[in-house]
């Protein structure tokens, strides 16, 4: 191949008359197998045929033109060698094959365009799979030149479940066409895989927008200013992990500083932290409180404390139970214009820890019973007081329980943390004089527990219905064992 | 202070080894050419500025020099059989180059424009769409999210005001407009108003429509009546939904939707400054490829960087055969047709539509045909002292036609420089312009420019004349500035003999591209070589390194040259 390439960041290249082809890098295909993104070649096989796909060289990139073939139909390829030159959005590049073959057939010749993910050869393991390959890539080119029908997709049998989209875009209708798109709309239109004839255009004279194809793709429209919320369950309160260390803005002018002071900037946590609660400020809130007696549950927790299982586990597992009764209130809304309903009940429960606070999550909590659920927490709480945690321990939660009962502290109010619908504050339980319907005064242990929960997805009626569930959990709280 | 020094554009190719004209050429031109004219304004304030920096180039012209200077003030004296020395028709910047060049000589000039001084460049072209660009590039570096947070910047929702950036354009081109009628009126150039007409081979006549024509005389006069946007039939331009530069530089409003018509400079730089302010574009191209004149290469890369990442489609091999204006509440229509079948193709709904088809020369109502002169298209036949040719094939004395008009090379600085040849061979001086050096710029976000032959073009030339073409690349991703502006997309070309080292043609793609191709069009002017350029020292870190590298990296196999026995060591 004539490619010139350094690798090296001094990027000069010389080519003389006896190197016709343009400048061009090498494809660095890495040798890693199973990296999912980069993993070009899936093994969609009948047979021992593989299809080359078209590769994604860049996050932008949503279709690829065919440069040249660099071998031709009935070539041996062994693994490593460069097979076909595809030119990006960005640049040209080699593609280099996975496996050892014959390229059996060029569904996409040289110089036509395929989208990420469609075929655009056939590989035969051995001479016998050839005929059989040819076979596949005239139907295949066949459907494909029929555009009313989409191009079949890989094959069922497909063992490995990979990201790489399969489904083949349309190609365009050639000749003139009753919709009008404007150039942005077309070219969002094939990034988000939309169908543009299907798309209803809103725009001046009735045509397609970007507008119409984002909402079509089910993108929420880019708000000028305000960023938007970040992805729901990467973001817990807490994230260890090196986050990314945008310093939120600066918003007011700084205050003049007071002499002796001193400043200590955030560890990574603390950064953290400070970012999801800036965050938060973009969820509409609002907030419901719900005495709960706990005398039952005081006494059912004397009963088992012997056991391992702390006041804690049993609270999270009677919102968990709550939960299971009430999806929405473990429901996320993560753009504004829809619920998402989270499959598994994980509750997240705040824990401080030195210099800040992590929320381990109990996931499944619904399910597991009372005592798997407090060993579980047990090794949770000992991994986050020595920085341990994995990211799945700590960021997978769909509800957030924080209790600053043992502080004294009566009621408190709690915010919400990004990509959750709800967050249930716990206060103490204190013995309280109570009247009952008769006029009857008795001493009950009262605990005022508060909710706040994101007005968006979860109304008040909503909140209230969960938090007489939960109290009627707490108030008979032998299921909980059970 | 003037410390630029004249580009030598007039001269031909000059062996190296002597130094003598180019220094003479120097004091007699001690400022730089100005492009645009803009240069103008010191001259105009400081008349007798340029006695002063000749002294700095002692050479064997020295005293010629003073005398020619001397002479500027004065305007010249005419000869005693005509009104003037010179006439030129059209202030544009051809003109204006002309007439500056001409009082330097000592003669007596005189300039006659029939519309306002400054022509397309400065009030329809290059400078006003400057101003425009200028506003697009910024727009697109606060919108560019991405690359504002590599450089740990942060600003909030960037808005324009349309009637500012308008604003902006239309001050800037009446400011460059001011300087370049106060520089001529400083050298005592006389402007004469109206519309001029070829009466005889020395005649013309000027005046204003609906007064009595005035007649004079001149030993020599210029053509320079430049061009205007050429509209192909079929097109209606109405100057609100359809409408050429001429209109879309005031800028009075910013479509949805723009369709441009032609890929070339204009239709570029214009695509830049719609889709930074907002709007989206459709290319419309006859030929198969965008950017048809540009290196093959360089055209590939620009469609990578200028036009697939932003909010634009096209349509290429494809003639917009109909255009109808916005009315009646309907969109603009475009009705494509094939460009080779003639089929009709496809039928486009846009809310404007920007004609950049090109120029066609304004050389109506001149009287060509009063001295037998018969035009090509609209152009004005010359031959390569730029002198005009009539309709049977014979030069007419005294007559040449300079920039636009003649279609050699359709630039504001070509016809400036063509001018300035001019003058020079009417003061008795051989001289022919090597157009090979003369640079070209599209402005857009980062730039182009490029100078000399097209790589296609020099492998044609080389076939033909059997030598061998080699191609030097560097990338600005190499270059410590480009990336310290976190701009590093771009590419230098170079094209050159490797048997000579004559450097061929230089192209380049990237930040600031236009004001580093010169580098490249003076060793071209200069006839300067790749072995020898190689040696120059450029400022660290700079862009123009791009050039030194790609200087660096080509391979001359000359081994003949006495400078290469005490080769410095370079790395």
């Amino acid at each position: 191949m004539a490619a010139n390439s350094s690798a090296a960041p001094f990027l000069s290249f010389s080519s003389s008359l006896s190197c016709p082809s343009p400048s061009r890098r090498l494809l660095p295909l890495p040798v890693r197998r199973g990296s999912p993104p980069l993993r070009r070649r899936i093994p969609a096989v009948q047979a021992k045929i593989r299809e080359i796909f078209m590769p994604a060289l860049s996050s932008t990139m949503t279709e690829g033109k065919i440069v040249s073939w660099v071998k031709a139909e009935g070539d041996r390829l062994s693994k490593g060698e460069s097979v076909v030159v595809v030119e990006s959005d960005k640049a040209d590049m080699d593609v280099e094959t996975f496996y050892d073959g014959i390229l059996a057939a060029i569904v996409v010749p040289e110089g036509e365009t395929a989208p990420v993910g469609a075929p655009i050869g056939l590989l035969a393991e051995s001479e016998d799979e050839v005929p059989l390959a040819k076979a596949q890539a005239q139907s295949q080119s066949q459907v494909q030149s029929h555009s009313s029908s989409p191009p079949s997709p890989p094959p069922p049998s497909d063992p490995t479940p990979s990201p790489a989209p399969t489904a083949a875009v349309k190609p365009e209708a050639e000749g003139p066409r009753k919709a009008v798109a404007t150039p942005y709309a077309k070219k969002l239109a094939k990034q988000h895989r939309v169908d543009i004839e299907k798309v209803v255009g809103t725009g001046p004279h009735g045509r397609i927008t970007p507008a119409d194809v984002e909402a079509a793709a089910g993108i929420p429209p880019k708000k000028p200013i305000a960023p938007a919320p970040t992805s729901a369950p990467a973001a817990t309160p807490v994230t260890p992990s090196p986050a990314p260390t945008t310093a939120t803005k600066a918003s007011a002018a700084p205050l003049p500083p007071i002499p002796g002071s001193t400043v200590v900037p955030f560890t990574t946590m603390q950064t953290a932290v400070s970012k999801n609660m800036v965050e938060s400020l973009s969820v509409p809130t609002f907030r419901v409180g719900y005495p709960v007696m706990t005398d039952a549950l005081d006494a059912l927790y004397e009963k088992i404390k012997s056991k391992g299982v702390t006041m804690t586990v049993l609270l999270a597992k009677a919102a968990a139970m709550a939960l299971a009764q009430h999806p929405v209130i473990n429901a996320t809304c993560k753009d504004g214009k829809s619920f998402t309903y989270n499959s598994s009940i994980n509750i997240a429960v705040a824990v401080a820890i030195d210099g800040g606070l992590i929320t381990p999550v109990l996931q499944d909590a619904d399910k597991l019973d009372i005592y798997l659920l407090s060993q579980r927490w047990k090794e949770l709480v000992s991994k986050a007081r020595s920085k341990q945690l994995l990211p799945n321990e700590y960021n997978l939660g769909t509800f957030t329980l924080s209790n600053l009962g043992m502080f004294g502290v009566d009621r408190f109010d709690a915010i919400l943390p990004p990509g959750q619908g709800a967050i249930m504050a716990v206060g103490a339980s204190k013995p309280t004089v109570v009247a009952d319907g008769d006029g009857f005064f008795t001493i009950k242990n009262k605990m005022l527990v508060n909710v706040t929960a994101d007005h968006r997805i979860i109304y008040g009626a909503d909140l209230a219905a969960f938090l007489q569930t939960f109290s009627k959990i707490v108030e008979n709280p032998e299921s909980l064992t059970v | 202070m003037q410390a630029s020094l004249s580009i030598s554009l007039s001269l031909p190719p000059a062996p190296r080894s002597d130094p003598a004209p180019a220094a003479s050429l120097a004091a007699l031109r001690p400022f730089a050419l100005r492009f645009c004219g803009l240069r103008r304004e010191a001259l105009g304030l400081r008349p007798l500025r340029p006695a002063g920096s000749t002294r700095i180039f002692p050479s064997p012209a020295r005293t010629s020099s003073r005398k020619t200077v001397a002479a500027v003030s004065g305007n010249g004296s005419p000869s005693k059989a005509f009104d003037y020395d010179l006439v030129i028709i059209g202030a544009g910047v051809g003109g204006h180059g002309a007439a500056l060049h001409a009082v330097e000589k000592g003669l007596k000039t005189a300039i006659i424009e029939g519309d306002i001084v400054g022509g397309t460049c400065v009030n329809r072209g290059c400078v006003p769409s400057k101003a425009l660009l200028a506003v697009s590039g910024r727009m697109r570096e606060l919108q560019n999210e991405h690359h504002l947070k590599a450089l740990g910047l942060q600003v909030s929702s960037p808005g324009y005001d349309r009637q500012g950036v308008a604003d902006h354009a239309n001050n800037l081109a009446s400011k460059i407009r001011n300087n370049l009628t106060n520089s001529l009126k400083a050298l005592g150039v006389d402007i004469l108003t109206g519309v001029g007409t070829l009466v005889g081979t020395q005649k013309v006549k000027y005046g204003k429509v609906g007064f009595p024509d005035t007649e004079i005389t001149a030993r020599d006069i210029i053509i320079a009546t430049g061009s205007v946007p050429f509209v192909p039939n079929g097109i209606e331009v109405d100057g609100k939904t359809v409408f050429t530069s001429d209109h879309a530089l005031k800028l009075e409003w910013v479509p949805d939707w723009i369709a441009i018509v032609g890929s070339g400079y204009i239709g570029l730089e214009f695509s830049d400054v719609y889709t930074a302010l907002g709007s989206e574009v459709t290319f419309v191209e006859a030929l198969d490829q965008l950017m048809p004149g540009f290196d093959p290469e360089i055209g590939k890369l620009a469609q990578r960087v200028l036009i697939n990442p932003r909010k634009i489609d096209h349509h290429t091999g494809v003639f917009a055969k109909k255009i109808t204006p916005a009315k009646d509440g309907k969109p603009v229509s475009i009705e494509l047709i094939d460009a080779k079948t003639k089929e009709p193709k496809d039928t486009l709904e846009v809310d404007a539509a920007l004609i950049a088809t090109g120029r066609a020369p304004f050389t109506k109502g001149l009287g060509l045909e009063n001295i037998n002169v018969v035009t090509q298209r609209g152009f004005v036949p010359v031959d390569e002292h730029m002198q005009v040719i009539d309709a049977s094939g014979n030069l007419i004395p005294h007559l040449y036609c300079i920039g636009d008009a003649n279609g050699k090379m359709m630039l504001a600085h070509a016809a400036s420089a063509q001018g300035i040849s001019v003058v020079e061979q009417i003061c008795g001086k051989d001289n022919v312009l090597n157009h090979l050096s003369i640079p070209a710029a599209c402005f857009t976000h980062p730039e182009i420019s490029m100078v000399g032959m097209t790589e296609p073009q020099a492998r044609e030339k080389a076939q033909q004349e059997g030598f061998e073409v080699s191609v030097a690349k560097t990338s600005f991703k190499a270059n410590t500035k480009a990336l310290a502006e976190n701009e590093g997309e771009g590419l230098a070309k170079l094209i050159y003999r490797p048997d000579t080292g004559e450097i061929l043609g230089v192209h380049i793609l990237g930040l600031h591209a236009a004001d580093l191709i010169h580098e490249a069009s003076n060793a071209i002017a200069l006839g300067t070589r790749v072995q020898d350029i190689k040696f120059a020292v450029h400022a660290h870190p700079t862009l123009s390194e791009v050039l030194d590298e790609l200087f660096k990296s080509a391979k001359v196999n000359t081994g003949v040259s006495p400078s290469s026995v005490n080769e410095p060591v370079t790395v």
